[in-house]
């Protein structure tokens, strides 16, 4: 038997009726799978972890997955069409508005339900940028089986969740400084030449 | 010359039942037949590794079945699989501990080189830089037949070493070190990155 699919929709109006103040916004996946998720705020994302768990007809008491994403800052390019005096006639002319959007890093939770054998419900957690302002609630204390997959995100994307029982390096040793999954990382290009031996420094 | 009269000698007695050899040999052939390896596999290699062991290919056949679970009491250590940089001062402790004289087969495109793995963020780009290899063997992952041939090439140098003069083995310089510095954990990766002592590269001599 596979597992029933449950819209986002029906999972958001749920939250939002159990939950009260609570912000909950759908990111369209526009892919054939049409997997979409629900952002969660911070503020209210352990009780609403606890709610999609608890439920009795969610029951999401298995969540299979957690991952991260990186997002670089990008810049958007937009046209847009104004109206100015040209040689004296008011003339339609088309200007490049770019606007810089922050990057940011998301920790993503894949959520089933062992019990009514439905899922999967996409979860999803946005630090304010990548650099100072990192911090997510964890859901560990809700669903154990995200302790690992925490500790991993927390050492490859450097999101620090708070809450975690237990949050340290997992993978790279506790020495290390960089996060390697983050899109601007670079490994050490150092270690592929030869030193040199008489002089000790790098040939080429 | 001094050495076919040698042979031609030993050949001549042997037709009349009598085996001369030197202390050398003798002592060279018994090393060559008891080779015992560490029990120590790192990635799918090792699986290799293992099923050259067991009874279809059969690793006793060469005296060396004996896979032993201490570096104390291991003359080999088979180098089988990716080495990530959070493995690697474990991989030198462990050569170190290992009495010598003692060698090292570098197993698969990982071992040798990093393999498909080279640009992984946490792979060592080869183990001999930071211990010595005797023996390389490419391939991804190598057959057991491979791993095989590396066994019969490293009993061929052990059978070949001298036990004195010039050419002998570094083990048998007593100033030569038998350990070697194991690396630091650093804040972007090991350090240092290789030892120089070890590591000797083939370089591409331009002009």
């Amino acid at each position: 038997m596979t597992a029933q699919t449950i819209s986002a929709e029906q999972v958001k109006a749920a939250i939002e009726a159990a939950v009260p103040g609570c912000r909950v916004e759908i990111l369209q996946n526009g892919s054939p799978s049409a997997q979409h998720s629900l952002v969660l705020d911070h503020k209210h994302a352990t009780e609403i972890a606890r709610f999609l768990r608890d439920d009795v007809e969610l029951r999401l008491d298995y969540c299979s997955n957690v991952t991260g994403v990186d997002w670089l800052d990008t810049e958007v390019s937009e046209k847009v069409k104004t109206k100015k005096l040209v040689d004296g006639v008011e003339t339609e002319v088309e200007e490049v508005k770019k606007t810089t959007v922050p990057g940011r890093l998301e920790a993503v939770y894949h959520l089933f339900s062992m019990e009514k054998k439905h899922g999967p419900v996409i979860v999803l957690l946005r630090t304010g940028n990548r650099t100072d302002d990192v911090r997510v609630p964890s859901l560990t204390p809700v669903w154990r089986s995200a302790e690992f997959q925490e500790r991993e995100v927390f050492d490859l994307y450097g999101i620090v969740f708070e809450g975690h029982p237990d949050l340290r390096r997992i993978l790279m040793w506790d020495e290390f400084a960089d996060h390697p999954m983050r899109k601007d990382y670079v490994p050490p290009a150092d270690d592929d030449e030869p030193l040199h031996a008489a002089t000790g420094e790098r040939e080429r | 010359m001094e050495q076919d009269e040698t042979e031609a000698l030993k050949a001549e007695l042997r037709k009349h039942g009598i085996l001369t050899t030197t202390f050398e040999e003798l002592y060279n052939w018994g090393r060559k037949n008891s080779v015992w390896p560490l029990t120590f596999g790192l990635a799918c290699c090792a699986i290799e590794m293992i099923a050259t062991t067991m009874a279809r290919y059969d690793l006793a056949r060469f005296g060396a079945e004996v896979f032993r679970a201490s570096p104390r009491q291991a003359d080999l250590i088979i180098v089988s699989g990716t080495v990530t940089k959070k493995m690697a001062p474990q991989v030198v402790r462990l050569y170190n501990q290992m009495p010598e004289p003692k060698y090292v087969i570098a197993m698969g495109a990982c071992a040798i080189s990093g393999g498909p793995f080279r640009d992984g963020y946490n792979v060592l780009k080869g183990i001999d830089r930071y211990i010595p290899v005797d023996v390389h063997i490419p391939g991804c992952p190598p057959r057991p037949e491979a791993l095989i041939d590396a066994f019969m090439t490293l009993q061929k140098k052990i059978s070949e070493q001298q036990l004195t003069g010039e050419g002998r083995p570094r083990h048998l310089y007593a100033e030569l070190p038998s350990e070697f510095k194991v690396p630091d954990y650093g804040e972007h990766g090991l350090e240092p990155t290789e030892n120089a002592e070890v590591w000797n590269p083939l370089k591409v001599i331009q002009g």
